[in-house]
Parts: structure tokens; sequence; C-alpha cells
């Protein structure tokens, strides 16, 4: 039984994991206050969880709140851990773990969207292909000269993925994404 | 606790912080000045309610804090300038993390103005700290302090207690703002669930009530929720029969001197707790953590019983350990509804217990805790059995450092009453027991406080020993002097074929007129059949003591749990031989530490 629970991070604990990682997305609703993102972002690194996407933005002014999404990996005993730690930062109001949530709901995933900034150079063929393919992605172009393109993307991850792949043979320059912005489905709140 | 006058009255920041410190029933700070901090210090100066204890080293104040803390169970009070006093203050803060201390360290910064620019005692004291306490705070505006000062109180001493910071720039003692007194309404985010799930304490009756071979392993967050916690443990052991361990932590939670007691779980603990740990059917964990060193190789820990796991900490249940029944909470509450549960639905059939208790006295028969007695040099078990001989009918605290004394301190060194015992436990600090026995001594002046010392890790706080001679604090360091680093070499024997890389202490101080030196009072004793009368010497001087009691050097401190073992893998005294001990840790336990 406790063979399945094997913490992370330590040097105590040489016994293999049994469980298998799986990607969650977090929601963490924070006071907007100095020093909240680096508690969070700290815990992580201190002990050794991964971060696959952090976003984070003030979403209620009036009463100073932000909210963090973060794309992490883990067992789902490291997920439980993860999620506890969080809740003993004192500046953090909820955690809510949006992937088992969508399970509790009967759904598959949470609503996950990224956008991209995807700048794109060329000239001729490549160039005519390259606003093709963007139009098929549903890609907007919001700034252009005869020589590039910076498209604008928005989706899930595995499409932008797709998409810069795509670009990559036919002039891509530079990326810009800005992590995944998540919520569950239905009327209710996290 | 606050006067009408004070409240929102004009001060400055540097009034502030001695108001806010007497409004939350603070009597002494323990500190060193420096220039960020000197408007603070001039308002000290200017009063006499708080009294401010002038240690050495910042690490020696962060220290004795925690021993006023861990003594009273009140938050331990520590000033420090910017810079260097910050972060010499940062092992203090990690060991009171890990053992759930609670301590209110406030540092000085440097002007708002000059924060970034790399002034001079500048370090980013909000960031070196961030991961080595609960919280903390860079107060940027006057008029935020005194509200910052109180929040740190209440998180620190609420919850599962721990250190925080409050990192006050020059400038902001220096402005003058609106203080505010202490407000009950605390931050929506922090709210420590203290009520337990009454169904969840049903269902831990239950389970009891059915046990055949239960164990209570309770911790130091029993200490922590205060004396009261305490007594009702007690109960708990009497209504059910129950044997009881505990960590390093809890000693003196339930007393040693009781019936029910099997002495100290864990890597040094006795064989009967670690054999009744890993046999028993029901396992009650009362404000333990499952650290590594209770539990051996977890996956062979206790593989055969279901356990109860009480904690006010989420994310310690289910951590480290699977718990069939998880119940968050303040120990203290939830013990009072097991008790209340207990003593109404739970008959007590002491009977049924007779088979696991007749099991636990074979295994107690082992005497796990023997040692060669030696009529020449002292072993450093007697020198332990002897002082708790000779002091345990008085008022006595104890600290001690880190290493074999320790161990040998927590098996012969019996406690009967809780926040007798200070020591670090999870951090693991050498160095600890000196100022934090000066800390016991200024929160119980009359009491007898003494410092079981190992040599190597005395040295590494030795000069509170000035502190104590200035505040006439009578501590007593009792030095288990064997001129090793003795866990040290002992782990070397049992990993590295007895090759003693620097664990020898080959320039060792004259304690006694290092003792003399410092204005204290020195004792040396090398035969055992002197020991006692030295030991009452120490006791009787009124003045601090250095008492250096030379041990067998030799000698190692068993039973032990190799790293990589299970509870039921103990390498006990008497078969602990050089090749046992050469051959006791597997290559994959050698990874471990």
């Amino acid at each position: 039984m406790n063979a399945q629970l094997q913490p992370t991070g330590s040097a105590y604990f040489i016994a293999k994991e049994t469980e298998k990682p799986e990607s969650h997305t977090l929601s963490v609703l924070v006071d907007n206050e100095p020093g909240v993102l680096a508690r969070v972002i700290g815990l992580f690194s201190g002990r050794g969880y991964n971060i696959e996407s952090l976003t984070v933005s003030e979403t209620e002014h009036e009463k100073h709140l932000s909210r963090i999404t973060i794309v992490t990996r883990g067992t789902p005993h490291v997920m439980e851990q993860i999620k506890h730690q969080l809740e003993r930062i004192v500046p953090v109001h909820r955690v809510v773990d949006l992937t088992v949530r969508s399970h509790e709901l009967g759904q598959e995933r949470p609503l996950e969207r990224e956008l991209a900034l995807v700048k794109v150079a060329g000239t001729g063929d490549a160039r005519v292909e390259a606003l093709r393919l963007a139009d098929a992605f549903r890609a907007s172009v919001i700034d252009a000269n005869t020589e590039h393109f910076i498209f604008e993307i928005t989706g899930k991850g595995s499409k932008l993925d797709q998409f810069i792949a795509i670009m990559k043979p036919l002039g891509l320059v530079e990326i810009c994404r800005t992590g995944v912005a998540a919520m569950n489905r239905g009327p209710q709140g996290m | 606790m606050t006067n009408g006058q004070n409240e929102r009255r004009e001060m400055t920041g540097a009034e502030m912080v001695v108001q806010a410190l007497k409004d939350n029933g603070v009597k002494h700070v323990f500190g060193y000045p420096g220039g960020a901090v000197l408007p603070i210090y001039d308002e000290i100066f200017q009063q006499d309610e708080v009294e401010h204890i002038l240690v050495r080293h910042e690490q020696g104040a962060g220290h004795a804090a925690e021993g006023y803390a861990r003594s009273t169970g009140k938050a331990g009070v520590l000033l420090v300038t910017s810079g260097p006093g910050a972060t010499n203050a940062v092992t203090p803060l990690q060991d009171a993390l890990m053992d759930s201390i609670p301590l209110v360290c406030l540092t000085g910064q440097v002007p708002t103005s000059l924060i970034g620019s790399d002034a001079f005692q500048e370090c980013d004291t909000v960031g070196i700290t961030r991961p080595c306490t609960k919280h903390n705070w860079l107060v940027k505006d006057v008029n935020d302090l005194a509200a910052t000062i109180h929040e740190a109180f209440h998180v620190a001493t609420t919850g599962r207690p721990g250190p925080v910071v409050v990192d006050i720039p020059k400038d902001v003692q220096f402005a003058k703002g609106i203080y505010v007194p202490p407000q009950t309404a605390p931050r929506t985010s922090y709210q420590p669930k203290v009520q337990g799930d009454l169904e969840k304490v049903k269902a831990a009756v239950e389970l009891m009530a059915g046990a055949k071979k239960p164990i209570i392993y309770s911790g130091g967050g029993v200490i922590n929720s205060g004396p009261e916690a305490s007594h009702l443990l007690r109960e708990l052991v009497d209504l059910t029969g129950f044997p009881i361990t505990s960590t390093l932590m809890g000693l003196g939670a339930y007393p040693a001197s009781g019936k029910n007691w099997v002495g100290m779980l864990g890597m040094h603990g006795t064989y009967e707790a670690n054999m009744a740990m890993h046999d028993c059917d029901v396992m009650i964990c009362i404000g333990a953590r499952f650290d590594d060193r209770i539990t051996g190789r977890l996956n062979a820990f206790s593989p055969n019983s279901k356990k109860i796991h009480i904690d006010i900490d989420p994310s310690s249940i289910n951590k480290n350990v699977h718990a069939d029944i998880g119940i968050l909470g303040d120990v203290g509450r939830v013990l009072e509804d097991l008790v209340r549960l207990w003593r109404a639905t739970a008959k007590t059939d002491k009977k049924a217990l007779y088979p696991w208790w007749e099991q636990i006295a074979k295994w107690r028969a082992r005497d796990s805790l023997a040692y060669k007695m030696n009529s020449d040099v002292i072993m450093p078990q007697y020198a332990i059995q002897r002082l708790y001989a000779l002091t345990k009918d008085m008022d006595t605290y104890i600290t001690t450092e880190v290493g074999q004394h320790q161990m040998w301190a927590a098996q012969h060194y019996h406690f009967d009453k809780p926040n007798r015992w200070m020591t670090s436990g999870g951090l693991g600090t050498m160095g600890y027991g000196l100022p934090a026995a000066l800390g016991v001594q200024i929160a119980h002046p009359d009491a007898l406080v003494i410092d079981i010392a190992g040599d190597a890790s005395v040295q590494m706080t030795m000069q509170e020993m000035s502190s104590a001679v200035q505040y006439e604090a009578p501590i007593k360091i009792f030095i288990l002097n064997n001129q090793y680093m003795g866990m040290v070499r002992q782990w070397q024997q049992l990993l590295h074929g007895n090759r003693l890389s620097h664990s020898y202490t080959e320039a060792m101080p004259d304690f006694v007129k290092l003792a003399e030196a410092y204005g204290g009072h020195g004792i040396r004793c090398d035969k055992p059949d002197e020991l006692d009368d030295a030991i009452r010497e120490m006791i009787s001087v009124k003045k601090p003591v250095l008492f250096d009691c030379r041990v067998a050097t030799l000698a190692n401190c068993f039973p032990m749990i190799p790293s990589g073992k299970a509870h039921n893998e103990m390498l006990l005294p008497d078969e602990a031989t050089d090749e046992a001990v050469a051959n006791a840790i597997d290559a994959k336990g050698r990874e471990l530490v």
C-alpha cells in the first residue's frame, strides 16, 4: 500500500514510482500582493514539482485578487501534495484542480486556451503558403509588410504546437505564447 | 491588552514596533543591533516593559527565541539588522519551520529609496527567507506597519505554528504614521481549520475499538497544541489502555513514567516501540508527520495496519504514508472529540489487549537500550542516566545539540511533562542547544536549564556563553566530550569502511579554562565514581557552567535502524559487532542520509 506513495524530490526514497504521472491544470486564486508569484513558483522549484505552463493576471481589481493557472505534471498523489502545499501559502485563497474537477463533472478535460503571436518572414511561394495555412488555422494577421507576417492564433496548446511546426519551414522567425488560460465548463464558478 | 491612549495614535515606525510588541504580550526580545535597526533600538532604550537580550551572533538570537517559544508556548521574538543580521538568522528560521516553532523575526532593511541598489548591508531579506518562513512581509508604508506586525504574530502562533519575518526599511522606522491596535479579523485567505470532522472522528473511534494490536504514535503537534492536548492524550491512553510511543519532538506529552509508555520510536528508538509500530493493526498518529527518521524504509513501514492521522496541516496527511482516516484539525480539539466519543460509545475491553501487551513485554525484555558498563571510563549513556537521577525531582528543562549525545539524551533522560525538552529535530542544527538553553532560562529564571551537548556541536555557538554570563542566566552546558563528531564517525563506520575523514577534533579547547575566560564556571570529570559529585557541583553553582564530561571515545548509539531498512530490521547493541556495523547498510541504503 505504502509502496504506491512515493514522495517526489527527496533523496530519502528510492523506491520506484508505480503510479503514472499525468498532466493537470490548477487554478489558484491569490491576493495580488508583492511576492505572491515568487511564493508559488518557489514552492514548485523547492519541492521538485514541474511547471509546464504558467499564466497569471489580476482578475478582480477591487478585491486585489489574481488568478494563476498552472499546468503541471505528477502522479495523483503528487497532485494532492501540490494542492495542499499551495493551500498552505498565506495569501492563497483557493486552489482548484480543474482536471480533477472536470472528471467529477463527467467531462474529459477543462476548457483550455492559449494565444500565440507567430512571426513568419518570407517571399514568393512560402509566403503565399503561410498565409493560406494561417487561414486554415483561423490565425489572423495583425502585422505585415512585403516580407513578413505576424499571426495571432488562439486555441488549445496542441493546435498551437501544430501551427508552429508547420510554419517552421515557411520562414518562422519568433514565437510568443501566453501559456494556458483555463476554466471548467458549466454554470458554476471555481 | 491595549490601553486607550495607544489606539490609533500617531507615532514613528520604530515606536510602533515596540508598541506592537507590547500589545502582543511580548516580554523578551533576543537581538543584535546594527545600522538598519538603530531607530528601534533607540525606542527599546527608552522603555522597560520589553526586555532586550543581547546575544553575540544572530543565530544565537534565533535559537534562544526558539527555546523561549518551545518552553513557554508563546511566540519567540528576535530583532536583527539588515544584510548579515538577516542572513545569520536564516538557520534558526529554517529550524523553526521544520519543528513548527512560532518565531517572529523583525529585520531592519536599508531605506526604501536604496532597495535594489546593492547598498551597504543590503540583502533581499524577503527573497532569502521566503522558503524558510511560514510567511514574510516587507513593509514599505509606515501606515501598514502595525497591522503587519499584528498579523505576523497571528500567523506565527495559529494553525501549524512557524517562523515569520517582518522586514522594516530604516526610513519606515523614522516615518510617522497612525498606529492601529491588534484586530481580531484576520485576512480571509488564512483560516486554519482547527475543528476535526466529527464523522471521521467517529470512524476513528470505531476502528480503534476493534483493534487487537493498536499503538498510539504522538508527536510535536501535541505539545504545540498546548497543555490541554497533552492532558487529553493521557486521558485517551488511560481510557483505551493502548501502548504509546512518541517522536523525538513529542517527548513529554505522555509521561515516560506512565505505564503504557514504550519509549521513543524511529531510527534510534526502542526495539519495542519500533516492533510494535511494525506489527500493529491500528496506528493512531497524533500530531506527527511520518518523517523519514520515523518510518525507515517506506514500503516496509507498518505493512498490516490501518492508519489514523490527526494533523492540523493538510499537506502532512498522505504525504509520506497513506492514512486510512485523515483527520484535519487541531490535535487538542480533535482529542477532545475523540475522548468524548470514546467514553460515550466504545467499550474498553482491556483484556482483549493482553496478548498484544505480552508481545510488547517480550520485545521490551530484549533491553534495547542496554550498554556495557565500565568502571574506568564514563559511558555516555551512564552520564545521562546519572544526570537524570540527580535532576529529575527538580524544575528541569533540557536542551540538546545534534548528534549521538542528542539521541542518548532522548533515550536515557525521561520526560514527564511537555515543554521540558528542546531539541532540533527536523533540521538537525548543531549549535542549537546552548542558545536555546539561554532562551529557556530567560523565560524560566529559577528553573534548572541543562544543555546536553556534544564537544563538536557546542563549539558552533559557544559565543553565547558570554550572553549567559551577561544576563546571569545560570545555564548548565553538560558536554559529552568524546573528541569526535560521534554521529558522523558512526556513519563513517557504517558506510565508509571506518575511514574517519575529518570527524576527529585534533585540537580541543580546554573547556574549563574557556568557561572561566567567559566568566562562568568550569568542571571536568573523567571518572565514573566522581561523576555524581561533579553533577551536584554543577547544579549548585549559580553561574553558567561548562561541564567537560570526558566519556568513552568510541561508544556508538544503538539501537539503530540503518538507512533503507525496516522497523523490524534494527541493529541492537548486543549484535552490533564491528562486522555487523560494517555490513549493516547495503549499496542502495548508502545513497540515503
